[in-house]
């Protein structure tokens, strides 16, 4: 098709330098390969980062853009993390690579649906937008809509995807709006105003998409007063913090990890059940990797009485992908006919290992792909994954 | 090759559908308005044809809410021409909808007019051969495959129990395609955005909107639970005895 047709080394590099910050990067790769190396799937690609940059800078970007293995990038931020050039590989090469394949027609049909419901139903499960907040349904005192609350909270949540409508990520976001009512935060969601965030389309490369969803919720973050945005999902946090600023749609935003161990004293003093457990935390890519933020899991997790915190070999920086990131979440059959492995495998087998009895989450992707994987694996069957919200529930007692 | 792709836009099913208080129809008062799904398929079939054989591709759409989203996605999958029929069309039937769509098909002078083969909404048979009969062009239906040479074309038309049966129909004609010959492609929303740029809608009015000559709808309602199933317990001989017995009952033994 014509946008490959003329895709040259030139214009590729222009466009990544137009989508990302530091993007002019790409010149100084020294083609040490480290990043095809770390890269969960790079065995898999006929074209790992240091490869396509060679490719680049050949002037035969074209060639990649034929060859679907690009398509096994989860965007977890391990390359960009290990890169001595501090390249932005993950949102400038591959997501820009991917927007050029997505343009090419080259899109595996489970990703076209996902990126399909999310121009039409701003979520990529192809939910009603009405139903956003349907999981609120029960939870006293009742989470307030902010277009029935119309008044200003201190907290807007955002809520996110699969947290709003996954049944079973929404037992955590159960979970995190009692935790939320136990504290006497003063909160609010945007239920069907709120719009997917549009992060893990970007990362597997409809930048268009990303910057229409985008649009939608800060139109509707615009309408109301807060103080400051919370969220459920490391994927919108990552969106909000970095990327919507340059759109103009500009919030203090933390995660709710962060929210909540900057309460830790309170939650301490509430929190009056034992939970006597070996626990393990994965760090998940966008709240660890790629935005630093280690400590205030594992210090919620620590508060808990009875709870001894233990780790698996890949933790903080050099964590493993639960394989949800950057589209992997629309890509499991893609990428299981390609891997015949799971990423989420790897994981709980590691978990295992480390002789966890629960595996702690704090991303919406985890809990159901762990869950998954601890169920097919033999031995793990008495693993427990569980949100850290839930497990903060429990121990209040809510 | 003028090719001409009727697109109808129908409920969405993601929304939960009520019927109104005349309980003969839906309430349609909030509906959200989708492409037909079988109508996606037609107009891929086109784009397919159109990258084979050269030619335009004119894409005919209602004037519903969502009417101009669909046709510029279709501009950006590279459709040449954009018509937006005007008129109230939320509750035109097909008869209503054919008649009108004819009268402009008619002027388009077309060689081949593609259209899904059904659609959830069709309660008075479907569009296609309703479209055929105003036009006086012969139809084919549930067809998944279409080549053309020398003013005819090659239609695949699929049967029941996976026959296939490969048929020559002169042109012009009107289709009802079943499924593209690939799944309809995914386009950029940059793409979409482009084309909203740089192609134009053009609006015609309805000739008429006449919905005579279908069935009339009775009651609509939502699917009523009956009488339950009675489970016949027991060993297979105590099964098979109480089931003789039952079909003696009923007369059938």
């Amino acid at each position: 098709m014509s946008a490959t047709d003329v895709m040259t080394e030139r214009s590729f590099y222009a466009k990544v330098l137009e989508a990302t910050p530091s993007g002019e990067r790409l010149r100084l790769c020294l083609e040490c390969g480290n990043c095809s190396g770390i890269c969960p799937f790079g065995y898999l690609m006929l074209y790992p980062p240091s490869r396509m940059i060679a490719m680049m800078r050949a002037d035969r970007i074209n060639k990649v853009v034929e060859t679907d293995t690009v398509w096994m990038c989860v965007s977890c931020y391990a390359c960009t993390a290990v890169c001595p050039s501090k390249i932005p590989l993950t949102p400038g090469l591959m997501a820009g690579i991917k927007e050029e394949l997505i343009l090419a027609g080259n899109v595996p049909a489970e990703l076209q649906s996902a990126l399909a419901n999310s121009q039409r139903y701003g979520n990529p499960q192809g939910e009603s937008p009405r139903k956003r907040a349907d999981w609120t349904l029960g939870i006293q005192p009742e989470v307030r809509i902010m277009a029935k609350h119309k008044q200003s909270v201190d907290v807007l949540w955002f809520v996110g995807d699969y947290a709003s409508y996954h049944p079973r990520v929404q037992a955590a976001t159960k979970a995190l709006a009692k935790v939320l009512n136990a504290l006497g935060v003063d909160f609010g969601i945007l239920g069907p105003d709120e719009t997917s965030d549009g992060d893990s389309q970007r990362l597997a490369g409809e930048r268009g998409l990303f910057e229409m969803l985008a649009e939608k919720n800060g139109k509707a973050l615009g309408r109301y007063q807060f103080n400051q945005i919370i969220t459920t999902d490391p994927h919108a946090y990552n969106a909000i913090k970095n990327e919507y600023p340059a759109l103009g749609i500009s919030y203090p935003v933390q995660h709710y990890t962060e929210f909540l161990a900057e309460r830790i004293d309170v939650l301490k003093l509430l929190m009056k059940q034992q939970i006597s457990a070996k626990i393990t935390y994965h760090d998940p890519c966008y709240l660890g990797r790629a935005n630093g933020i280690f400590d205030p899991p594992r210090d919620l997790l620590c508060a808990i009485p009875g709870v001894e915190l233990v780790e698996m070999t890949h933790n903080h920086t050099n964590s493993l992908c639960c394989g949800g990131g950057g589209g992997g979440m629309w890509l499991d059959g893609f990428q299981w006919e390609k891997a015949h492995v799971r990423l989420s495998d790897w994981r709980v087998r590691e978990a295992m290992n480390a002789g966890a009895d629960v595996l702690a989450v704090a991303c919406p992707y985890e809990t159901p792909r762990f869950e998954d994987a601890a169920k097919t694996m033999p031995g793990a069957e008495a693993l427990k994954v569980r949100d850290i919200a839930e497990l903060l529930a429990e121990a209040l007692g809510v | 090759m003028n090719i001409v792709v009727l697109i109808k836009l129908v409920p969405d099913l993601v929304e939960e559908l009520t019927i109104d208080s005349g309980g003969a129809g839906l309430d349609l008062t909030f509906a959200r308005w989708i492409i037909n799904e079988f109508d996606d398929h037609a107009l891929e079939q086109g784009i397919l044809l159109k990258e084979r054989h050269g030619g335009t591709v004119t894409v005919v759409a209602p004037d519903l809410e969502g009417a101009d989203d669909v046709l510029f996605t279709a501009a950006a999958k590279d459709a040449d021409r954009l018509i937006k029929v005007k008129g109230d069309f939320t509750m035109a039937n097909n008869h209503a909808l054919a008649r009108a769509f004819s009268a402009i098909i008619k002027d388009l002078q077309a060689d081949l007019i593609l259209t899904g083969v059904q659609a959830h909404n069709d309660l008075d048979g479907s569009a296609g051969p309703l479209l055929a009969e105003c036009l006086q062009l012969p139809y084919v239906g549930y067809v998944s495959g279409v080549a053309v040479n020398d003013g005819k074309s090659t239609i695949r038309k699929e049967y029941p129990g996976g026959l296939l049966a490969e048929m020559e129909v002169a042109l012009p004609t009107v289709l009802g395609i079943q499924a593209a010959e690939q799944p309809p492609r995914y386009v950029a929303v940059s793409k979409v955005r482009q084309a909203m740029k740089t192609s134009s809608i053009e609006e015609l009015d309805a000739s008429d909107l006449n919905p005579d000559g279908a069935a009339e709808i009775g009651r609509m309602f939502q699917p009523e639970a009956a009488a339950h199933a009675e489970m016949i317990e027991g060993s297979p001989e105590e099964v098979s005895a109480k089931l003789v017995g039952l079909f003696k009952e009923l007369g059938v033994l």
